[in-house]
């Protein structure tokens, strides 16, 4: 069993302590929009906050995560209010497929608590997600229509 | 070695195929209009026809036949028959039909595949003659309510006016009315010229769900009592499942079930995925690999190399003049061997189908770019005849060729008939992924190019060798024996033909098929048959002494359409120019998919092996552009793809299997690496070509002449990874 906060709700989860926390997040909290893409922390499809800080969820266990806040996509919003980046993403059309698109939101949403005007230089460095679609240029333009507003 | 395994034709599949294709001719037309039973949706809402419904509140829903996996063409589709229906676009919604539906009604509306860059070229007319049918039977619904000549009403975002009079009325309001009526033998398209809603960058309409986590992809599926299976297959292609030892994980948290999928695989059904591929993992398999584990890398190579000799037999796809005579006599001759290794379509969402099955009712779930396909793989596998089935498409976690294949399927099939009753999510891992694709094809091709004494190029044989995907995965459109879609990019006429005039020309394939399954990876055989040509062109030019560009230009005097994307690009880009200092270009042009494309790219090169991209301009003749703002991503996601293949990509073999398992062993361009991607989109009319595919062809090439350009150094293989060439 583990408990766990997960967009601000306490789950208490019939897991393994070793189980890692994507599969917490999507099978037993059955938040399913963190998405699994490598299993082994290289694509970023997983990727989350844990106290405001983005990590792959598919790295690390439930019990590094107990205690913790972790937010997921579901909980980026406030109530009915998108957050800015889901806002640009929307207007700015980002996703193709979209798969990665959670991720990537999550990413940059964390990019942007830390440095909300981030450079070229800041965009390359904090976001290394895949996208096998190849939306970049919309990534980097929506970051630098957020960061501009 | 096995040289010739195939996998086995799945014979009921086909005959279902080509039997619905038949009863399909009037797709979209043969339409139970008329009677006194109006069709309905699911909500209720009368059916004008198969591709539009009228809601009581205004809001039309467009029927999507084709799949969206990120392209766009759910959108561009349903722009266009939203033109024609002069429909108010802020009230469109779409919805996919099943393949049990238009099964059951006459393949209505018709193909369902989404492959070949066919999305919207090829049912564009259809679809568009949807909305414009629909359109006439909406005014005469009002007209006739209104006792008015229909001619003598107007309609504008779906508000129908009879001036005259002063009426006016909405499509919710006559629709009940429209659907009653006998459709309009013949209608009239618009001439895209006077597009309003089609030919614009209108924003998707599947983007919102996308950014908060509420799109359900098939690995999201959810269904009462469901439990979940990972699956292991025999990682040597051909191979078979021997034995293994269920007690060992018995016991294991989670694990309900452990199940035999038909000859090669094993699944292990758990409550949670988690618990089921933890169990797999856990299970000891004994497999039977068979001949194919002595395959590796190398004797591929070797086997591939033996067919680029002449003495080989080959398949003519191109031929003009007398090659080997002009060779023999020419003043220069210029001879370069490239290669092209397989590649993993990598989805970013791996390989996952969810199957309900019951002894009267099979019914999937999953991302497919084939419905139909999907379809008849559910009936195959569950051995229940069709009106007894149905797939229901979610949104896929990416396609670029892998989701037209049913093998996911067919999976999840078997091992839920092993559990009849019980909802079963058959997920692949990233490693399964990886080890199951349905790889782009392996080739070789030794390309020999002559000059006579004034440097004009007199003869060019192209010698292909390898692998062909219709042998593998649709032999019955080999014509005698022959793969025509190997010569992609380099045919003499076509969706895809060749840009050059040469006097003697002999473009040939020795067709060597070895155990590793081929499949339709973006961009198909245009990739390499690009790649090959568009460098060798180079070095050509070179051989001539004469600037790539204007060397190209004089053999492209016959072929306005692929000269003028070329030109577009290199004044873009700005080839009468010098790059700046310490910048280096290339370029590169071909025709696929019915879509002429170009592309340059400007880029530094530190420490002979550290290249930084600058710069890419990317000029597409699609003929029409539907959605400019999707065309864009497309042109610009295919330099993603192709540059990602090129410089970490490539899938080898040992002992038979693929060695690469994940990201880490097969890497994917990061945002980092990639520069915006300018695109000139020169729509020239009169044709429809395809914008998800071609670009992808001119990619590596431009890239690896400008490397050629910095350097000096020619690469002639791929992926750039096993020459320790990297990014910057």
């Amino acid at each position: 069993m583990a408990n766990l906060t997960i967009n601000g709700k306490t789950f208490t989860l019939d897991v393994e302590p070793d189980t890692p926390l994507l599969w917490a997040i999507r099978e037993n909290a059955g938040l399913t929009g963190t998405k699994y893409g490598c299993g082994i922390a290289q694509c970023g499809a997983c990727t989350v906050h844990m106290d405001g800080v983005a990590i792959r969820s598919c790295g690390i266990s439930v019990s590094e995560a107990e205690g913790k806040k972790i937010t997921t996509i579901e909980g980026l919003a406030s109530g009915d209010a998108l957050h800015k980046v889901q806002k640009a993403w929307i207007a700015q059309d980002v996703p193709q497929c979209g798969y990665c698109q959670s991720g990537m939101i999550m990413a940059v949403a964390a990019l942007l608590a830390e440095k909300p005007k981030p450079t070229d230089a800041d965009i390359d460095e904090a976001i290394t997600n895949i996208c096998r679609c190849g939306t970049f240029q919309q990534v980097r333009e929506a970051i630098h229509t957020i960061a501009s507003a | 070695m096995n040289k010739h395994v195939s996998p086995k034709m799945n014979r009921r599949a086909f005959v279902i195929g080509t039997a619905a294709v038949g009863a399909g001719l009037a797709i979209g037309l043969d339409l139970p209009f008329g009677g006194p039973a109006v069709v309905r949706a699911a909500d209720g809402s009368p059916e004008v026809n198969a591709w539009v419904v009228v809601r009581p509140d205004d809001t039309v829903v467009i029927r999507i036949a084709r799949s969206e996996m990120g392209q766009g063409s759910l959108t561009g589709l349903a722009q266009l028959v939203a033109e024609e229906l002069e429909c108010d676009w802020s009230k469109v919604t779409t919805e996919y039909p099943t393949p049990g539906q238009s099964v059951a009604r006459k393949r209505v509306w018709g193909d369902f595949s989404t492959g070949g860059s066919r999305g919207i070229r090829s049912s564009q007319d259809y679809v568009r003659k949807g909305g414009a049918t629909a359109r006439v039977m909406l005014i005469e619904a009002a007209a006739n309510e209104w006792k008015v000549p229909a001619s003598e009403c107007t309609v504008a975002k779906g508000v129908i006016t009879h001036k005259a009079s002063g009426k006016t009325t909405t499509y919710g309001k006559v629709a009940e009315a429209a659907a009653k009526l006998t459709p309009p033998a013949d209608v009239k398209l618009k001439d895209p010229k006077d597009w309003t809603i089609a030919g614009k960058g209108l924003l998707r309409l599947d983007t919102a769900d996308k950014t908060t986590g509420t799109m359900i992809y098939g690995i999201d599926v959810k269904l009462p009592g469901m439990l979940n299976a990972a699956i292991k297959d025999c990682p040597v292609f051909g191979g078979k499942l021997k034995s293994y030892d269920e007690a060992k994980i018995t016991g294991m948290k989670g694990v309900k079930k452990v199940v035999k999928v038909g000859d090669t695989a094993v699944a292990v059904v758990a409550d949670t995925w988690w618990h089921a591929k933890s169990a797999l993992e856990a299970l000891p398999i004994v497999w039977d690999e068979g001949e194919n584990a002595k395959v590796t890398s190398e004797s591929i190579a070797k086997w591939l190399a033996e067919g680029l000799d002449d003495s080989q037999p080959a398949y003519v796809g191109n031929k003009n003049g007398d090659v080997k005579a002009a060779i023999a006599g020419a003043a220069k001759k210029v001879e370069a061997v490239y290669n092209y290794p397989y590649q993993n379509h990598a989805t970013m969402e791996p390989m996952n189908a969810t199957a309900l099955y019951t002894v009267d009712k099979c019914e999937v779930w999953c991302g497919t770019q084939n419905g139909e396909a999907a379809f008849a793989a559910t009936l195959e596998a569950s051995g229940l005849p069709a009106e007894k089935c149905d797939v229901h498409k979610v949104m896929p976690g990416g396609g670029f060729g892998r989701r037209g294949q049913t093998d996911y399927v067919r999976q999840a099939v078997m091992i839920a008939k092993q559990m009849p009753g019980t909802p079963i999510k058959l997920l692949w891992s990233r490693e399964e992924d990886m080890a199951h694709g349905r790889y782009h094809p392996i080739t070789q091709c030794k390309m020999t190019g002559a000059f006579d004494a004034n440097n004009n190029l007199v003869a060019l044989h192209y010698r292909l060798s390898g692998q062909s995907i219709l042998f593998s995965l649709r032999p019955e459109a080999l014509q005698n024996g022959m793969d025509p879609a190997a010569f992609q990019g380099v045919a003499q006429s076509g969706e895809a033909a060749f840009g050059y005039s040469v006097p003697n020309l002999l473009v040939e394939h020795a067709m060597r098929n070895p155990h590793v399954p081929p499949g339709f990876w973006r961009g198909v055989n245009v990739n390499h048959n690009a790649i090959y040509m568009e460098c060798f062109m180079d070095e050509l030019a070179q051989a001539a002494g004469q600037d790539p560009l204007e060397f190209r230009r004089k053999l492209m005097r016959n072929h306005p359409k692929h000269l003028a994307v070329l030109n577009a690009v290199a004044e873009k880009i700005g080839w009468d120019k010098p790059a700046p200092l310490g910048v280096y270009r290339g370029i590169a042009q071909v025709m696929g998919y019915g879509s002429y494309v170009a592309g340059a790219a400007e880029i530094s090169v530190t420490d002979g092996n550290k290249i930084k991209v600058h710069r890419i301009v990317a000029s597409t003749d699609p003929g029409y552009v539907v959605n400019p703002a999707q065309v864009e991503r497309q042109i610009a996601g295919s330099f993603v793809y192709g540059l990602s293949a090129l410089f970490y990509g490539g899938c080898t073999v040992k002992d038979g299997k693929i060695e690469q398992t994940n990201f880490d062993t097969y890497n994917s361009m990061r945002i980092n690496e990639m520069p915006k991607v300018e695109s000139v989109m020169v729509p020239s009319g009169g044709f429809w070509g395809g914008v998800g595919e071609p670009t992808i062809g001119v990619a590596a090439p431009a890239v690896l002449n400008a490397y050629f350009a910095a350097t000096g150094k020619r690469i002639r293989s791929v992926p750039l990874r096993d020459q320790n060439i990297t990014f910057a």
